[in-house]
């Protein structure tokens, strides 16, 4: 196919939600997902070498345009709805939430030092944490882990995508 | 006058290792380190003016100034020769070990807020007008009082043929809990009259009412529903 990397193209602009490899490959079947793979980074540099509104990224498994960051301001002002903002607390609870996953109430509750109910509530209610079971100890708590919205909302292709957590040196003594 | 300066930081803290962290690096002291004395009068000094003006002063804050004044008598105290002899942690160390974890969250929470946000610094195609697609049947979310009704309907259906029952089938609310949530991830969407329907027996049908509106409570599931009567629709929340 010479016209592959149009289809691949249009493929990933039509898709609502970021397209996987495999999904790609289960529309042009005779494809190999290495040759889908090269293409679509060919794709994101050619985006990228152009340097125009919108890159192509690498996003929570697949792929999606997304307009650039540096135009944020006039996209902002396109969209009637205020742009999305987490509070402090929020965002503290969802940090500890990301990297501690899965992880208990109680648990957050011990880093952040205060009460998390709103702030999970709210996590969850936007759909940035779900409830992934209970644990297996007395009192069977809820566990949460973060959900793929979070991902996508983030810009990571995976949880391992976060940013390392700043190890605190060992108390000397 | 000076007051001011405290007004202004107070509802900026997150809590009360926030606070005690906002003075360890407002008096350049070392965490590792810290003059318990001195933090423990400036942390209450914010207590008092919390107080003061009235705000609602979160129980943690009061935890907090227990454990700084437990610390400073601590370290107060003479250091006994047996202690001497055993390896005598300092009083502080839990404290400080807390303060680490928490300043790597608080961190690692600006780090995210630096992140390019989808809907605030990159933006994705716009499929919410769409609906040219979608206009079939809008799905809206529902409530307790919908599947309330929706049982009510239900189990009037199921009859009363179980009169002589005598072994009730064992079925415990965690089970049936367990067993919608499984079949939710094997198939994706089931409907309300699904779950409920197949052998008529009354234990059953109201363990899995109770296991549905468990389920809705800790939004593990969602129910939706096109019309007021219509199929009520259940899916994985966070999906």
């Amino acid at each position: 196919m010479d016209n592959l990397k149009a289809i691949i193209e249009a493929l990933i602009f039509a898709s609502e939600a970021p397209i996987t490899v495999a999904r790609i490959k289960g529309i042009l079947e005779d494809i190999k997902e290495d040759e889908i793979l090269a293409v679509i980074n060919d794709l994101a540099r050619e985006y990228e070498k152009r340097g125009g509104g919108i890159t192509l990224r690498e996003i929570a498994g697949g792929y999606q345009f997304r307009t650039d960051e540096s135009r944020a301001p006039w996209v902002q002002k396109l969209k009637r709805e205020k742009p999305l903002t987490l509070s402090p607390a929020a965002m503290e609870t969802l940090a500890v939430v990301a990297y501690r996953q899965p992880v208990m109430k109680s648990e957050i509750e011990k880093v952040r030092g205060v009460d998390v109910s709103g702030s999970l509530k709210g996590l969850l209610e936007r759909n940035f944490v779900r409830m992934m079971g209970r644990k297996n100890v007395p009192g069977r708590p809820i566990i949460y882990g973060t959900t793929v919205k979070f991902l996508e909302t983030f810009g990571l292709n995976a949880l391992s995508d976060l940013p390392t957590l700043r190890e605190f040196k060992e108390l000397e003594g | 006058m000076t007051d001011a300066a405290y007004e202004i930081k107070l509802d900026v803290f997150e809590g009360p290792l926030d606070l005690l962290l906002y003075l360890i690096k407002k008096n350049e002291v070392d965490i590792y380190d810290i003059p318990i004395a001195l933090i423990t009068r400036q942390y209450m000094k914010y207590i008092d003016l919390m107080k003061s003006l009235d705000l609602d002063l979160a129980g943690e804050y009061l935890v907090l100034a227990a454990t700084l004044t437990h610390i400073k008598s601590r370290m107060l105290l003479p250091v006994s020769e047996e202690d001497e002899e055993e390896d005598e942690e300092d009083p502080r160390e839990e404290l400080v070990k807390q303060l680490l974890e928490y300043k790597a969250f608080k961190e690692a929470a600006l780090g995210l807020d630096k992140m390019n946000i989808l809907g605030r610094d990159v933006f994705g195609r716009d499929y919410s007008c769409d609906d040219t697609e979608k206009d079939e049947q809008p799905l809206m979310e529902i409530g307790i009082f919908e599947l309330v009704e929706a049982f009510r309907r239900i189990s009037r259906d199921a009859g009363q043929k179980d009169l002589m029952e005598i072994d009730i089938e064992k079925i415990s609310l965690s089970d049936r809990i367990n067993d919608i949530v499984d079949e939710l991830e094997k198939r994706g969407e089931l409907t309300f009259a699904d779950l409920l329907g197949g052998k008529g027996n009354r234990m059953r049908l109201i363990y899995t009412f109770l296991a549905v509106l468990e389920l809705m409570k800790l939004r593990i599931i969602k129910a939706y529903q096109a019309v007021p009567y219509g199929a009520i629709r259940i899916c994985l929340a966070g999906r």
